[in-house]
């Protein structure tokens, strides 16, 4: 019997790591953008890709992942609008990983602009894993409070975007603006800050602006 | 609460590694979780004694290295350690930041007990 010392310095999450790669490979070499989408429940992802859809409609090719705990719910709504949509439930797990994300990408069509994968509503595990995005958004919703980007640092410092959801709410909730803004920048000085209503379309032209921005970036690479 | 998920994913190297290694058992791992990795070391020790049950890491101890989150200033090379996640340089104020230690969750090293011949040093 021997004892024996080896030596790895290996990032734990590696498997994921190399799944989450090969995605972004594969995706941005068609020219797709893929956005992970990151919250609380309830703070509004679906109802902003709803939105999203019929802001993109006739303008671009969309499909969306969404990922949930239980329920098909949320990928009946977008195949409502005509959007191809996949759920993936986790059956318990608190958020996407780049396996399950990869086991859905071949059902996928391969001509599309955008792929929006909805992560299961949660501040804290999907911060840590990469699922291939190109952006990551997080959204924070008015009734949530504008002190949440402390408290749950890494999805914040973690994001490309910061959507400030259900902006038509602020008037009956005390939710301020500038505060959230700034303190998501102290984490994460490179955050794009959107002020957005799903309801009004508050801030939705602007989103899509940069989303087609960003798109045009990697269409151009691929 | 995605501790489990990590174990998981630590214990694929684990048992890759002590197959290449012809180990009979694994005595100890090391690993570091750096302090705003997002982690929390209790439930992450909670974890690994569940999942090591019945594998040849049974008996298998973990310790961790905690890394302090640390920044480095790309305008004027001040290196800080912070207790919270705040992105601007003590010194000169600057945004343009490297986060140098903090957000590690790596794997270091594992000791195995082999029926191979010892290595030559």
């Amino acid at each position: 019997m021997t004892k024996k010392d080896v030596f790895v310095l290996q990032d734990i999450l590696l498997s994921n790591a190399q799944a989450a790669a090969a995605i972004r490979r594969e995706l941005e070499s068609r020219g797709i953008l893929a956005v992970n989408l990151l919250s609380s429940p309830g703070a509004g992802k679906t109802t902003l890709l709803e939105a999203l859809t019929d802001r993109l409609k006739g303008r671009a090719r969309m499909a969306v992942i969404e990922g949930d705990i239980e329920t098909e719910r949320d990928a009946e709504r977008i195949r409502a609008r005509g959007v191809p949509a996949w759920q993936i439930t986790t059956g318990g797990a608190c958020h996407l990983e780049a396996k399950m994300v990869g086991k859905v990408l071949p059902s996928v069509p391969t001509d599309i602009d955008f792929l929006f994968i909805e992560n299961v509503g949660n501040l804290v595990c999907p911060a840590g894993y990469d699922l291939g995005e190109r952006l990551r958004v997080v959204l924070l919703s008015s009734p949530e409070g504008d002190d949440k980007p402390k408290k749950y640092p890494k999805a914040f410092a973690t994001a490309n975007v910061l959507v400030l959801s259900k902006s038509d709410l602020r008037p009956h909730v005390s939710f301020d603006v500038e505060k959230a803004r700034a303190e998501a920048l102290s984490l994460n000085p490179k955050l794009e800050v959107f002020v957005v209503s799903s309801v009004t379309g508050e801030g939705l032209d602007d989103l899509v602006a940069f989303l087609f921005r960003v798109r045009g970036e990697i269409a151009a690479r691929a | 609460m995605h501790e489990l998920s990590l174990v998981a994913s630590m214990f694929e190297t684990l048992l890759d590694q002590a197959r290449v290694h012809n180990a009979k058992r694994i005595t100890g791992v090391k690993i570091q979780v750096g302090a705003l990795a997002g982690v929390v070391p209790e439930l992450l020790e909670t974890a690994f004694d569940s999942y090591k049950k019945g594998t040849i890491a049974q008996d298998a101890v973990l310790t961790m290295d905690k890394p302090p989150f640390t920044i480095r200033c790309r305008a004027c090379g001040n290196e800080t350690v912070r207790s919270d996640f705040v992105m601007a340089c003590p010194a000169c104020a600057s945004t343009d930041l490297e986060i140098t230690h903090g957000m590690e969750l790596i794997l270091e090293r594992i000791e195995m007990e082999t029926d191979d011949p010892p290595e030559a040093p």
